[in-house]
């Protein structure tokens, strides 16, 4: 079986359903919107970061937690199509669960795409307004954090597939993802800086692949990482193979 | 080589045998149809055929495709109309046909030729660009057979295709199936609860029940099977015994304060049976139809427009 054309199918299917849902893109920007606002405005006024003001230093993390959420909750569509009966007609088509699952890890990674790139913009108008300071908005770094987010998107849509693949409810979908998201999104650094955690806690951190997107994302609009950019783009390539390989394995024992 | 080929295809799960060794063979262009009480193993059978369900015994083939050996091949040339809406209602009628053709892997021009040829079949053509949403149960039913059909398939699948319709919808969908099988000698396989729709459409049917085929032939030879005509007589003191020594009364059955009877030839026997069943209040004389065939071979009524969910919706259940 030729597969490619069943991926562009079913991204196809997915980018309409997405355009239909115009709702789903404004709530997906409000979000994080609050987030930089509310919280790096609130917190900022009292806390300071060295070498940046906090409202900037924040700004990546809400990038990736924009991304991690629209990424994982992704995974619900799965157990809706499950429920209301598309899947059956792609699983009798002359197409692979493989190519069901790469087309999926793609129309999800699309939509999540489009929202960092409404933030990344809204980031660069900021800066210019003298919002937020600091942020580097060249065309060279929005196109390296582009390539970091679509990394981080294939990876946690990928998550959210693997959990869709195995519940029979969105509302267990719901129930299970949230205890996966939030930790991540603690964890991973956004709200704080890496480099002096207490003794328990940096463990959890670096054992958080979403520390790494965050870390390389400070890289490039910040100009500051705990680790190397190079290293943390690594450490997410290797997670996005591996969830990858799980979810193809996943895709593949669905029941239908 | 028949167009469907199944030799003792068998389906197991955990002590529930749900298929048990059914061989049969479906024509090219016939139009069969598969009738059975829930659970009879109608829904296993179509789930095995379209390679959603692996046999756990047997072996089957379509348009000479092994069902387990080339799933690919099979998909390729089969259609299917689910008993519930898979249409993406968020889609229009168009987007659907679109994701489909692509699905099945069609050059683009001919994608397009087709979608408004199956569109002008189903009459849809003036709604394509309205979402399916916006559609009533019936245009979506006929959007989802202008799918099925869409990449030319040997063989459609329809499982309870106008189960939910109302009486014109119907009607409608039976005539563009019965062009189909004639016109394009397209091989259809039915399942259904309605009788009516297999007398209207079936060259042949097979009568499951508990995973087994209990009787396969046309409609007419399996009225005939009953051998006689069915009288129902309201009789005020009924004498069964006097009745059974007719000789040409086969069957007595007493069912709700009436008596059912199967009669040879009815119309000239009927004055010697009223004197032989006294004081008659009334009496009803009819041709066997598909229930009374139906009742003959499994012992039970059909049950008409069952709402137990549909044959993928049940896999989901036996896994």
């Amino acid at each position: 079986m030729n597969d490619v054309h069943g991926v562009f199918a079913i991204w196809y299917r997915e980018y309409k359903v997405f355009l239909r849902e115009k709702s789903r893109i404004v709530a997906s920007i409000v979000t994080p919107v609050l987030w930089l606002f509310i919280f790096g405005g609130g917190l900022g006024s009292s806390v300071s970061i060295p070498g940046t003001n906090y409202q900037a230093f924040i700004f990546p993390g809400i990038l990736a937690q924009s991304v991690l959420f629209s990424s994982i909750f992704f995974g619900v569509y799965i157990v809706w199509d499950r429920k209301v009966d598309f899947l059956k007609e792609v699983l009798v088509a002359p197409v692979s669960r493989t190519a069901i699952f790469v087309g999926k890890v793609v129309g999800g990674a699309t939509d999540s795409l489009i929202q960092a790139a409404i933030l990344l913009v809204l980031g660069v108008v900021l800066s210019a307004a003298g919002t937020i300071r600091d942020l580097h908005v060249g065309a060279a770094a929005l196109l390296a954090a582009l390539v970091i987010l679509a990394l981080t998107t294939v990876a946690f849509v990928s998550v959210g597939l693997i959990i869709g693949s195995v519940m029979e409810s969105p509302e267990g979908f719901q129930l299970v993802s949230s205890f996966v998201v939030f930790p991540l999104f603690f964890l991973s650094g956004a709200l704080f800086p890496i480099g002096k955690l207490p003794l328990w806690l940096a463990p959890f951190t670096f054992l958080d692949p979403l520390t790494y997107a965050v870390d390389a994302l400070r890289g490039v609009l910040l100009g500051a990482s705990h680790f190397h950019v190079a290293f943390d783009v690594g450490v997410m390539a290797a997670f996005t193979l591996l969830v990858i390989a799980v979810g193809t394995r996943a895709f593949e024992r669905m029941k239908v | 080589m028949s167009i469907i080929e199944t030799q003792q295809l068998t389906k197991r799960f955990d002590a529930l045998t749900a298929v048990d060794a059914l061989s049969l063979r479906v024509e090219e262009g016939e139009i069969f149809g598969l009738l059975g009480p829930n659970g009879a193993g109608k829904t296993t059978t179509l789930m095995m055929l379209t390679t959603l369900l692996r046999p756990t015994g047997g072996s089957a083939t379509i348009n000479g495709f092994d069902i387990v050996r080339e799933p690919g091949r099979v998909r390729q040339s089969i259609g299917i109309v689910f008993q519930d809406p898979s249409s993406d209602d968020i889609l229009t009628g168009y987007e659907n046909l679109k994701v489909h053709g692509m699905l099945y892997h069609m050059p683009p021009a001919r994608r397009e030729a087709r979608i408004a040829e199956v569109l002008e079949l189903v009459e849809l053509t003036g709604r394509k660009d309205d979402l399916v949403k916006r559609y009533s149960g019936g245009m979506r039913r006929r959007l989802e057979l202008a799918r099925g059909l869409m990449h030319d398939p040997k063989v459609l699948f329809l499982d309870e295709p106008t189960l939910g319709l109302d009486p014109q919808s119907r009607e409608r969908l039976w005539q563009y199936i019965d062009d189909l099988a004639r016109t394009k000698r397209i091989t259809v396989i039915i399942t259904t609860h309605y009788m009516e729709e297999v007398d209207r459409l079936c060259d042949r049917m097979a009568i499951m029940d508990e995973g087994r085929i209990r009787a396969l032939d046309t409609p007419a030879a399996l009225k005939r099977v009953i051998g006689g005509d069915i009288v129902k007589l309201r009789v005020r003191a009924p004498d069964v015994e006097a009745l059974r020594r007719l000789p040409f009364v086969q069957a007595v059955e007493p069912a709700d304060g009436a008596l059912t009877l199967t009669v040879t030839n009815a119309s000239e026997h009927l004055p010697e049976l009223l004197r032989a069943a006294g004081a008659v209040d009334a009496v009803e004389v009819r041709s066997p139809t598909l229930d009374d065939v139906f009742l003959h071979f499994t012992g039970r009524e059909i049950r008409e427009g069952s709402a137990e969910g549909g044959w993928a919706e049940r896999m989901m259940h036996h896994r």
